[in-house]
């Protein structure tokens, strides 16, 4: 499945949801937060959240800022 | 003591994370400013080889209060997204609203950042919005439920002291019992000692401290200037007058004479 994540397009194999597309990110981020299609997924929700073809998704992390 | 989103503050100077020439620098640049309320932003996963558990994690060690920024939101929608998401990494409901209108000066877009505050407010974030010194501004900002206001002085990044002191103090005078604190634009101490003296409640700033050649030493010298002109403030100063009066007193001068000889 394709889809575009951080601006990036790429292809995902067996991935149907989005705590699947985060663990398939691996990496030891401790602090982050999921955007889908430009609307904001809950922590809670990763499970049900549901990927499909084209998907836009926003992963974002804290960084230094004014 | 300043209430500003239910917390009492000690330190009146707010200050930015970035652009520091390392993480020890804002480090000892945060510490040396007194400040208890950094601003943060959010950024996509794998910009550069940045270690967000580090700084996050330095950041709670420090015990500070922190205040996520909307920064770079062209939309209510965008900025609308980013409040969320910074809510749950920060676990805080504060919010540093920015809804930018414009790209040359990053001037806030006041239609956009009234609508998004509106929308926040009600989902029980405390919005702390980034704003021009507009007064219809700031009363429609209230109306959503702002508990502080906070103007620039200039636009963000130019260091160049407040651009119309003048619309600055009928701000003040506007809203005096608002907590309104002077955000952008500030480039030297004696900048921020200026707005303080005109009875703004606070200061917050980054790349006049995060540029200067020694950022330590500069976070302490905004500190000095804003408690400086808080202090000078609180103790009222003196009114300008148009013309030279002598400072010692006229009476028993020697020499003097009723008549010119």
């Amino acid at each position: 499945m394709k889809l575009v994540v951080n601006g990036e397009a790429r292809e995902f194999d067996r991935v149907e949801n989005v705590a699947q597309l985060v663990k398939s990110l691996g990496g030891d981020v401790k602090f982050f937060s999921v955007a889908l299609n430009g609307e904001f997924v809950p922590r809670g929700d990763y499970e049900k959240t549901k990927l499909g073809e084209g998907d836009d998704i926003e992963i974002v992390t804290p960084f230094p800022g004014g | 003591m300043l209430r500003l989103g239910g917390k009492e503050l000690f330190s009146r100077f707010l200050i930015g994370t970035a652009r520091y020439p390392s993480p020890e620098t804002m480090r000892q640049a945060i510490e040396a400013s007194g400040s208890e309320v950094v601003t943060v932003s959010l950024r996509r996963y794998g910009s550069g080889k940045w270690d967000s558990n580090a700084f996050l994690n330095l950041l709670k060690e420090m015990q500070l209060n922190i205040l996520p920024n909307t920064a770079g939101c062209y939309s209510v929608k965008d900025a609308l997204t980013v409040s969320r998401m910074a809510r749950e990494v920060f676990n805080t409901d504060w919010i540093k609203l920015e809804v930018i209108g414009d790209d040359y000066n990053l001037q806030p877009d006041p239609f956009g950042t009234v609508e998004a505050a509106k929308i926040l407010i009600k989902e029980g974030f405390e919005v702390f919005p980034y704003m021009t010194d507009d007064l219809v501004f700031a009363e429609r900002l209230l109306d959503a439920g702002c508990k502080v206001l906070m103007p620039w002085a200039a636009p963000i990044g130019s260091g160049r002291g407040p651009a119309n002191p003048h619309s600055l103090r009928t701000f003040r005078a506007r809203f005096k019992d608002v907590p309104c604190i002077i955000d952008a634009g500030l480039g030297k101490p004696s900048h921020a000692a200026a707005v303080m003296e005109m009875g703004f409640d606070g200061v917050l700033l980054n790349t006049a401290v995060s540029l200067a050649r020694d950022p330590v030493e500069m976070a302490r010298a905004f500190a000095m200037a804003i408690d400086a002109g808080r202090k000078a403030y609180q103790a009222g100063m003196m009114p300008e007058r148009e013309f030279a009066t002598p400072s010692t007193p006229v009476v028993g001068t020697p020499f003097w004479h009723q008549e010119k000889k």
